[in-house]
């Protein structure tokens, strides 16, 4: 009886160091992200203002000077990597969920995988040595290309999972009534999961909104205002990169006020995401 | 009048190898009900699904024979014309969730991109729920979603969607089976009603069903069809002793 006292008293124990211990990590992990957003907050709200967003850097040595060119930069970039990846992306995440288990759909999703998984810097040098050598110079637009092979994987995952979780039995609705193959996924499989496939498409775009590695030789970069994509082109992250290692406090000012901007770039992608996903739901 | 809407003469359906329909002659009669009965897997649903060409949608699912609608093989029309024709209402309710009511019963006409006008549409859509038995449930809320309707209104909703497309034949599959008792006999009672402008087949396997809304029923048993009668001579006077085992409660 002491015994079982004893151990039934150990096993109580052990049940709330246990407690303990995931209410512990799950307090952990908030910490990276407060620290993150205390110092870029605190960096860089003081340098936030209008003129901030609307001029390009001024030379060293120049009082104020903006992040316009980099701000335009990155919207031209991420705008023309989304138009690319989109359209493929949700057509390729049409057919793996159309066409579970066919050959084509097998080496179809192993290359979306590894894909995602191979390093941004990669992608970078493989579209250096594919557009941007062939062609002579750096452009926005490889950029682009190469962030939307980036954005490529997520989108498909996200509309392949959010299809497959539509009933077979709407489909069966739909050719009952009639209607064609295309109509049936594109009025009715495609609407009803269209909380899933947005959401994907947002977070892709938040995803590489903030990378850095790809566009170092393919936008390359560029401290004037400009918005010919077959050109360099200065992006958020570029200037971060750049002026945040350069030896001059004017420039490292510049480059905490632009992660600022980039960090409430992508937490209102993030909020977006949570609303489309609610407004968009469908009641299955 | 024609005798006969719809005939299948040696027809059989296969999923792979496995071979779920064995030569099924039947004649089915226009302005008629006809239940299709049988214990579970005996190709009821799968006869029924051969009859609007969904069987073919499932990979690996096969059939030959001949299905005549009027006198044409509906395997030599396009399969969209045949649904058109035919309609059809499933086991479980099935409307688009993205959909308002008022959509989902011009869903056939909307999604294929036919275009009405907004009086042609609000007709058709009280007309096609005043049949379905839901209009005066509805008629407020026609603009909220399908899915906010209870089990029963949804399938009376599918059952709109389908005859607002003014289908000659209307099959269907099991329409009560995933419904309560209420929902079911309101279901039954509307048929009734469907029988003065369509042909209806209906599969269940639920015998007191196929009694209550049939002139006549079919019975398959292991994928073939073994009887098919008036519902009052089958029920009363079987002529094959499965579908005598059947009935008296021996086996399904």
């Amino acid at each position: 009886m002491i015994r079982t006292l004893k151990r039934m008293r150990y096993r109580i124990g052990l049940s709330s160091i246990f407690h303990g211990l995931i209410v512990l990590f799950a307090f952990l992990i908030t910490i990276p992200l407060i620290a993150i957003l205390y110092f870029v907050v605190r960096e860089g709200i003081t340098r936030i203002n209008w003129n901030f967003l609307i001029h390009i850097p001024k030379p060293v040595g120049e009082e104020g000077g903006g992040i316009a060119n980099a701000l335009l930069g990155s919207l031209i970039i991420v705008v023309v990597a989304a138009l690319i990846a989109i359209p493929v992306g949700i057509f390729s995440g049409i057919y793996l969920s159309e066409n579970k288990s066919s050959r084509l759909s097998y080496w179809s999703r192993l290359a979306v995988d590894i894909l995602q998984g191979v390093p941004s810097i990669v992608i970078g040098i493989v579209i250096y040595f594919w557009i941007v050598k062939p062609s002579g110079t750096f452009s926005a637009i490889s950029g682009s290309i190469a962030l939307a092979i980036m954005m490529l994987p997520i989108i498909i995952k996200s509309t392949e999972e959010t299809l497959k979780l539509i009933p077979a039995n709407l489909k069966e609705a739909g050719f009952a009534l009639g209607l064609p193959y295309h109509k049936v996924i594109l009025r009715v499989i495609v609407p009803c999961g269209m909380s899933g496939i947005l959401s994907g498409v947002i977070l892709a775009v938040a995803r590489i909104a903030g990378e850095t590695a790809p566009l170092l030789f393919t936008a390359f970069g560029n401290p004037y205002l400009s918005t010919n994509i077959a050109k360099p082109m200065q992006t958020l992250p570029l200037l971060i990169f750049n002026y945040a290692t350069s030896p001059y406090e004017d420039w490292h000012n510049l480059a905490w006020g632009a992660s600022f901007i980039l960090l409430i770039w992508i937490l209102l992608l993030n909020i977006i995401t949570k609303l489309v996903t609610k407004k968009w739901k469908v009641q299955l | 009048m024609e005798s006969t809407i719809i005939k299948s003469s040696d027809f059989n359906a296969y999923f792979g190898t496995n071979h779920v329909v064995k030569n099924v002659n039947m004649e089915i009669p226009p302005n008629s009900i006809i239940a299709v009965m049988g214990p579970s897997g005996c190709g009821k649903t799968t006869f029924l699904r051969c009859i609007n060409r969904m069987h073919e949608l499932t990979p690996g699912a096969t059939c030959n024979g001949r299905m005549l609608l009027h006198r044409d093989n509906v395997y030599e029309m396009h399969p969209i014309f045949v649904r058109l024709k035919i309609g059809m209402v499933f086991q479980r309710p099935n409307p688009f969730p993205n959909l308002s009511i008022y959509d989902n019963v011009i869903a056939g006409y909307k999604l294929n991109g036919i275009r009405l006008s907004k009086k042609e549409k609000d007709e058709m859509v009280e007309k096609s729920l005043s049949r379905a038995a839901l209009w005066n449930e509805v008629k407020d809320s026609l603009h909220k979603k399908g899915t906010f309707l209870s089990g029963g209104q949804q399938q009376r909703l599918c059952i709109a969607r389908a005859i607002a497309m003014e289908p000659e034949v209307l099959l269907l599959d099991e329409p009560t089976s995933a419904l309560d008792p209420i929902s079911t006999a309101s279901i039954e009672a509307l048929l009734y009603e469907l029988k003065l402008n369509y042909t209806i087949v209906i599969v269940t396997h639920n015998m007191q069903q196929a009694a209550r809304v049939s002139s006549k029923t079919a019975f398959f048993y292991l994928g073939e069809h073994v009887e098919y009668n008036e519902t009052r001579e089958m029920f009363t006077n079987p002529k094959d002793p499965r579908t005598q085992n059947y009935i008296t409660g021996r086996f399904g």
